[in-house]
């Protein structure tokens, strides 16, 4: 089954509501080694995404992606801002103006996205980022396109990047503000990676 | 949490009518996207400088903003770095065709977004250069890390650079005034007890009734260690030696020493550490040529202190000691 702009809108409404959902949490956990502005930047950011497409869904899913891009760039600030954003940014331009997207098109819009995100933070696999759980998720997502759909590759984004999430747990943060902790973040999970593997498991809700 | 707002999604635009009331003669505010101006942007001619970062840091940067100091300021949310968009306006208000100074603290959040903001500007055609101030000593700087924080320092580098540019300096020659103070201006900060985030409700941290943070940066981050509170005879060498031993500050240096509140210190306080930090820096030989006391870039109404050095020369007093007309700074004028 493709996925149209109407069904990536439904997609990011859900990953708002959930977002809205975890807001505590990742304030709670961007508390304990960032600065705890983590959940309610990005409950803004997709409650404003949420009230323009309530106001006019755009014509194909990249339109869709690209709206999300800059809204979230003009309202979320924090570093979330534009590494969000230009994850989204990247993602719209990797799936043009094709009016459906099958499974290897999400794969592919993940690993633009991942590539956007790697691109304007400089981070890598095991800084202690978002990084650690979108890369394993656009493995994950690459592997289950063959014989599979939409909702499968996004099912398997979503698992790789709750365990990527959780692998953060045990590391020294080398980027952002957790970085200014030393070893005194170890122990706890890091709010980007948590919020990405949310915002994957939301994806794939949507989906199914 | 007991503060004076209403709805904490709606504080900082809220604090902003106010200050446009309160200032109506130096500054010109709009709200979407949230920006302080200058009343008089833009100066033909002259070079535009222009910083910001999140709100809750005040009079850090809108305080600023005026005639031999900044020409505009951008506002975040509540110790969130503000958005692309709001710098982007910022630029186009205030350039008068010579180009602008991005002043950002190194923040990854604040470095990302005015990274983004100052490429939007570039294709509206403003030649804008970006310098990132990293003066706090309290973080390691390695390939590790985020790089040090921009504290204390900001504030000297904001009043030396818009001097420059009210004088007429050109972009270049204001970008390496930028990059020399940044050279050699140097904090640290310690804190005594947390501040709260309007929209978070409770405590950012939680310090014991004994215990300081030491290193801390302006929203309450550790740096350092916590360690047991002490008297001010022990806490300001506690500042001032991971300073003076950084650059390093040698013998016979002529200094600004710049003794900061973080919004709950009592100037009696401020005034009583600022004394024993000039005993201190006599008896190293280190001359103490211009002050800066009281709370210019506060974490809300946390408890604490930071210690700012820039070592001075002639050029820089001149450009410290040139007229100022600010919300927050005024002499000469």
């Amino acid at each position: 089954m493709g996925c149209t702009a109407e069904r990536v809108a439904e997609a990011l409404r859900a990953v708002a509501r959930v977002v809205a959902e975890h807001r505590d949490e990742l304030v709670r956990l961007d508390r304990e080694i960032g600065d705890g502005d983590h959940g309610e930047n990005l409950n803004r950011g997709f409650a404003a995404v949420v009230s323009k497409l309530d106001a006019e869904v755009p014509a194909t899913p990249g339109a869709v992606l690209k709206l999300a891009a800059t809204t979230l760039i003009s309202t979320v600030g924090g570093a979330a801002g534009p590494l969000y954003g230009t994850g989204f940014l990247r993602a719209a331009a990797a799936v043009g103006d094709a009016g459906e997207l099958d499974a290897a098109a999400v794969a592919g819009a993940l690993r633009a996205a991942l590539e956007g995100v790697v691109a304007r933070g400089k981070a890598v696999v095991g800084d202690k980022t978002m990084v650690d759980a979108l890369t394993p998720a656009v493995g994950a997502a690459s592997a289950a396109v063959a014989g599979g759909d939409v909702a499968g590759v996004l099912d398997a984004a979503a698992e790789a990047a709750e365990r990527g999430a959780e692998s953060t747990v045990p590391l020294v943060a080398r980027k952002g503000r957790a970085s200014y902790l030393g070893e005194r973040a170890v122990g706890h999970l890091d709010p980007g990676a948590r919020s990405t593997s949310l915002l994957l498991r939301a994806l794939a809700g949507s989906a199914r | 949490m007991k503060k004076i707002i209403n709805d904490p999604a709606t504080v900082v635009a809220d604090a902003l009518r106010g200050m446009a009331l309160a200032h109506a003669d130096l500054l010109d505010v709009q709200y979407d996207p949230a920006v302080v101006v200058r009343a008089d942007a833009p100066v033909p001619r002259k070079v535009a400088v222009v910083s910001g970062g999140g709100s809750g840091h005040e009079p850090l940067h809108g305080g600023f903003v005026g005639r031999g100091m900044l020409d505009a300021a951008c506002p975040g949310a509540v110790f969130t770095s503000p958005t692309p968009d709001q710098v982007q306006a910022a630029l186009a208000r205030t350039d008068g065709g010579a180009g602008a100074v991005l002043i950002v603290k190194n923040y990854t959040g604040d470095v990302l977004n005015f990274e983004t903001g100052a490429e939007l500007a570039a294709v509206d055609g403003v030649d804008v250069r970006t310098v990132v101030v990293d003066d706090d000593v309290a973080v390691r700087d390695s390939l590790f890390t985020a790089g040090r924080r921009g504290v204390g320092g900001t504030v000297l580098v904001e009043k030396v650079v818009g001097a420059a540019a009210e004088r007429g300096v050109g972009l270049d020659g204001c970008e390496a005034l930028a990059r020399k103070v940044i050279g050699q201006v140097r904090s640290m900060g310690l804190a005594l007890s947390p501040c709260t985030v309007p929209h978070a409700g409770q405590p950012s941290f939680a310090l014991g009734d004994d215990e300081m943070e030491l290193g801390v940066g302006i929203h309450g981050e550790p740096g350092r260690r916590r360690v047991p509170l002490a008297p001010a005879d022990s806490l300001v060498p506690a500042l001032l030696d991971p300073i003076l031993a950084d650059l390093p500050f040698a013998e016979g240096d002529r200094v600004l020493l710049f003794t900061n509140g973080m919004g709950g210190t009592p100037l009696m306080e401020l005034y009583l550490a600022h004394g024993i930090a000039e005993r201190l820096l006599a008896e190293r030989g280190i001359t103490v040529e211009r002050r800066l006391v009281g709370p210019y870039v506060t974490s809300l109404e946390m408890q604490g202190m930071s210690l700012t050095l820039l070592k001075l020369d002639d050029e820089l007093v001149e450009l410290w000691d040139a007229p100022v007309r600010t919300a927050a700074l005024r002499w000469g004028v």
